[in-house]
């Protein structure tokens, strides 16, 4: 046990709960410790050994390493599991509020019958967004990362273990909202989708590039509220193609179900989506 | 505030190297920080001195090296400086353009002191 703070596990303030199984958490070792470190201040966990003496002579070490090795490397060991079980995973950020839980609700609702889904919801505290995605019937964990602002490979390399999902099954993985600090970490995802909605700015994607240089896919939800605010589509399209010109774009609302259609068709589109079999003539993508 | 990460990333490569070269002590360590990297460095400058504070390079003399952002147009083959991800090409103000330098993030050197 660490003296200083008395947690009985990792130097950490991550917590993995797998909702609707029997109550479990675990500590994580990763960078949620650096809340641990805010809180608590500089403290030793361990007594460290003994170093060998020196000899004064100094050495340069040409490193040249990546300062985030580690997490591209537990980023390229989530990237093979889920090759090998044949997972589409997806990584969704956006801003705090922009619709990402209420999106999953309603995908995982139409197509229910059509594919497996599992989600990892992130989030600092509280397990009300995996409650809300349990309620579908979709296994789910939830990541709570203490003040934490990103999921790390390692936290869904965790969480993963917890989720156990089936070969051909659709991974989703809900950052935390937040259009910074989740950019910079590989989660080992297949394609990055970022969410904006038409309640925040339409130049947010030059006001915050690195989140839509580095995805695949942007759905601009809540367009069913466009005629009451100052959203432009176009300019805020514009603006997202110059930071990545390759950027596709699906406009739709989550809680009236415009443009699902075109959401759902990117999902079956995607090659790892296998779908669940149906008799033949009775096939439709939403009840 | 995901530069503390970052700097606590660096300490746990640098006790790693410590370790395998079994040092009690860095004394100077060496970073590139692209400009396009996501990493401003003031936060990083911040966060270093915290995050820092009673690991293996508490003593470390530090060296943060900017790598300028440079990208080359997918159109016209021009390579040209830019200081953000959306700056279009110079010559045909393409936006297909590739970024070649300054996404940098990188642990260039540790200085040691050898057994």
């Amino acid at each position: 046990m660490c003296t200083t703070c008395g947690c009985s596990s990792h130097e950490d303030g991550v917590s993995i709960t797998r909702i609707g199984a029997e109550h479990q958490h675990q500590h994580l070792s990763g960078w949620g410790r650096f809340w641990h470190f805010l809180w608590y201040g500089p403290h030793q966990h361990s007594v460290p050994a003994p170093a060998a003496v020196s000899t004064g002579e100094k050495k340069t070490i040409h490193l040249e390493q990546d300062i985030l090795a580690k997490n591209n490397q537990s980023a390229q060991r989530n990237r093979g599991y889920f090759e090998a079980k044949n997972i589409l995973a997806l990584n969704l950020v956006s801003s705090p509020g922009s619709g990402k839980t209420a999106l999953l609700e309603r995908t995982l609702h139409d197509l229910r019958e059509k594919m497996n889904f599992a989600v990892i919801e992130g989030d600092q505290q509280t397990t009300q967004d995996a409650d809300r995605i349990a309620a579908t019937g979709a296994p789910v964990v939830q990541i709570n990362t203490g003040q934490g602002c990103h999921l790390d490979a390692d936290m869904v390399y965790r969480a993963l273990h917890e989720l156990r999902p089936a070969e051909d099954t659709v991974v989703m993985i809900e950052n935390v909202g937040n259009l910074v600090c989740p950019a910079m970490f590989d989660l080992g995802e297949t394609a990055r989708v970022v969410i904006i909605s038409v309640t925040e700015g339409d130049d947010k994607p030059i006001k915050y590039p690195d989140m839509f240089h580095s995805a695949q896919l942007c759905l601009i939800n809540k367009i069913d509220l466009l005629p009451y605010v100052k959203f432009d589509l176009e300019r805020a399209k514009d603006f997202a193609r110059r930071v990545n010109p390759n950027l596709e774009f699906i406009e739709l609302s989550a809680t009236v179900g415009t443009g699902m259609q075109s959401w759902y068709q990117w999902l079956l589109a995607r090659p790892r989506v296998k779908l669940n079999p149906t008799p033949v003539g009775t096939y439709s993508l939403v009840h | 505030m995901h530069e503390l990460s970052i700097v606590l990333s660096v300490v746990d490569a640098a006790a790693q190297v410590a370790q395998e070269n079994q040092a009690e002590r860095i004394d100077a360590i060496e970073l590139e920080i692209g400009a396009l990297s996501g990493v401003e460095l003031d936060a990083l400058e911040f966060a270093w001195s915290e995050g820092i504070k009673r690991s293996i390079l508490a003593q470390a003399e530090k060296k943060f090296t900017l790598i300028p952002g440079k990208a080359e147009c997918s159109d016209c083959g021009l390579s040209f400086p830019v200081t953000t991800l959306y700056d279009p090409c110079p010559i045909c103000n393409s936006y297909f353009v590739q970024v070649t330098q300054g996404r940098e993030l990188k642990i260039k050197s540790i200085t040691l002191e050898a057994v």
